[in-house]
């Protein structure tokens, strides 16, 4: 068994017991991210050597998550350290302040090894649309990871790092979890500071953990979670001890079943596995009721009108002036969004769809409260297919956009959505499941998701590469 | 879609190709999402964002921590002239 194997808590446990030392779980992981990268090309920049062996020569042991490696999607700026975006537009950008969660884990001794790649500005839900090329889903080496934070989940699934932290505005964390078998967690919104997180779309970008399992998420989210004086949207509302009531079980536990979710578009082999995870938990003592979200229907309509406009606004700023390079380095995917998100905001045609959209956000929240009142949390696929050839999606605007359609409902309403492994396809292809709560659900999601990995092990199984 | 004029409000230079390879995918894209046009919304307050939150602010004080010296605060840019961030002049001579 490799060092990187391990939970979170027994490494910590060990570091704490001087069996394992920071510098060996340093050496090993720079070894392993090496060693895979021309692989999987889940990095952007793999960290100066000598500078991360040092770190871990020093760090103290006060957290869990002191002296173990971890890897950012290279969304998160980082002082002195290349932030690209996955954009040739910040190829060359190296910040002058270092993102909160950075500086969080850098005082709770996280130990940074890597940068990964992504969909430039979260625009993707594949790692296609990103100037520094395609990252490859380690399962099998011809198809995507998913997106947009498919590096972390790269890293993450092939053991080089201990765990990633990513950022989700459509499904960005969830969509390549569920398709290189790791877990992730969508936070409610403003749960986790944006301060230092490039933005895609404002009112929709949520940062949170990457890890093997919902343990290991837990463990992370304790020491990243919180509010932030440098993100006014960040929420006031006291942090969970994720981790106290993590074993005490779903007996009871209402979980419904979107039906408007098992239509013709899914697999049915993906299908199968949700199905099969919900008996899994009706076994664990839960019950598993029907529920309806007829706004899905929307659901393409509202995320496409809304995260566009948001996003043509947000790129507005990159102009070459103060920092990066000119306008002409976006790529055609990201130059359709700030077309579309554009059109929608322009006069004329603001009523017709950004107002619209911003309509049918109400009534996809009332949607998820109405769903709410008959369940506690929502079990559903992530993605309707498992991992997409290379190619595939990215030539193809409008299945690019169909692929996120059971994700894309979460933010609008900000309510957080925990993604797990659930087992495989004949092809030996990952197939993830996404469980959604209300909003600051947080504990119940990591509770739930727990208790299945303590019955199953398909989070267990890594790829062979 | 007016993609000539769409594109000038973004602040995008494309080339005539450009444009016209964009155009399909563009009207694909609001095909789409088109159908939202149909959801009936009559009364239906717009959600701009999920926090609650309003009028969140700080005391009106310098942080210290957070200010950028002037080098710092140009390192990143390929045009600076005396300290200064160098842009195209707005009004020309004549």
């Amino acid at each position: 068994m490799n060092l990187l194997d391990s939970s979170i808590r027994v490494l910590s446990q060990k570091l704490r017991s001087k069996e394992v030392s920071p510098l060996e779980l340093a050496t090993a992981s720079l070894a392993a991210a090496k060693s895979h990268q021309p692989k999987t090309n889940a990095y952007i920049t793999l960290l100066d050597e000598n500078a991360v062996l040092d770190r871990a020569k020093t760090v103290k042991l006060t957290t869990p998550l002191s002296g173990l490696p971890y890897v950012l999607k290279d969304t998160f700026l980082t002082q002195g350290v290349k932030t690209t975006s996955a954009s040739n537009v910040l190829k060359n950008y190296s910040p002058q302040y270092s993102a909160t969660v950075v500086n969080k884990l850098s005082q709770a001794g996280g130990i940074m090894i890597g940068k990964c790649n992504q969909d430039a500005w979260g625009h993707g839900g594949s790692t296609e649309n990103t100037d520094f090329g395609c990252a490859k889903n380690p399962w099998d080496l011809k198809r995507v990871t998913g997106g947009s934070s498919g590096g972390p989940a790269a890293s993450i699934a092939c053991r080089d790092s201990m765990f990633a932290i990513g950022e989700d505005t459509g499904g960005s964390i969830r969509n390549p979890a569920g398709w290189c078998n790791i877990s992730g967690l969508k936070v409610t919104y403003g749960r986790v500071s944006r301060y230092g997180c490039i933005a895609y779309a404002s009112s929709f970008d949520t940062v949170g953990p990457m890890a093997k399992s919902v343990e290991d998420l837990a463990f992370v989210l304790g020491e990243i979670a919180g509010i932030d004086p440098y993100d006014a949207t960040s929420s006031p509302q006291p942090v969970g001890d994720y981790l106290s009531g993590i074993n005490q079980g779903v007996k009871n536990l209402k979980i419904g079943l979107p039906k408007e979710f098992f239509n013709d578009g899914l697999d049915p082999q993906v299908k199968n596995l949700i199905v099969k995870a919900a008996s899994e938990y009706e076994k664990l003592g839960a019950r598993i009721v029907d529920v309806s979200l007829p706004m899905i229907k929307y659901a393409i309509s509202v995320y496409y009108l809304l995260a566009p406009s948001e996003t043509s606004s947000n790129l507005g700023r990159y102009d070459g002036i103060r920092y990066g390079n000119g306008r002409e380095n976006f790529t055609q995917e990201t130059i359709r969004r700030i077309m579309v998100g554009t059109y929608a905001l322009s006069a004329g045609y603001y009523d017709a769809y950004y107002k619209k959209a911003q309509q049918a956000r109400t009534l996809i929240i009332n949607d998820f409260q109405k769903a709410f009142s008959s369940c506690d949390l929502i079990l559903s696929p992530i993605s309707p297919t498992p991992a997409t050839l290379i190619g595939e999606l990215i030539s193809d605007p409008v299945k690019n956009l169909l692929a996120d359609i059971y994700t894309v409902t979460t933010n609008p309403a900000g309510i957080p959505s925990l993604a797990i492994p659930c087992g495989f396809t004949g092809q030996k292809l990952p197939v993830g499941m996404q469980l959604q709560g209300p909003m600051f659900s947080e504990s119940l999601l990591l509770k739930a998701g727990y208790t299945y990995q303590q019955v199953t092990n398909w989070h267990e199984s890594k790829p062979t590469l | 879609m007016d993609v000539t004029s769409i594109a000038k409000l973004a602040n995008l230079t494309l080339t005539p190709s450009e444009l016209t390879q964009l155009e399909t995918g563009l009207n694909q894209v609001l095909e789409l999402v088109n159908h939202i046009r149909e959801l009936n919304t009559v009364g239906i307050e717009p959600t701009s964002q999920v926090t609650g939150l309003t009028n969140v602010t700080r005391d009106d004080e310098i942080d210290q921590s957070r200010v950028l010296t002037q080098a710092q605060a140009i390192s990143n840019s390929q045009s600076v002239h005396n300290g200064y961030f160098e842009v195209n002049a707005i009004f020309q001579d004549q």
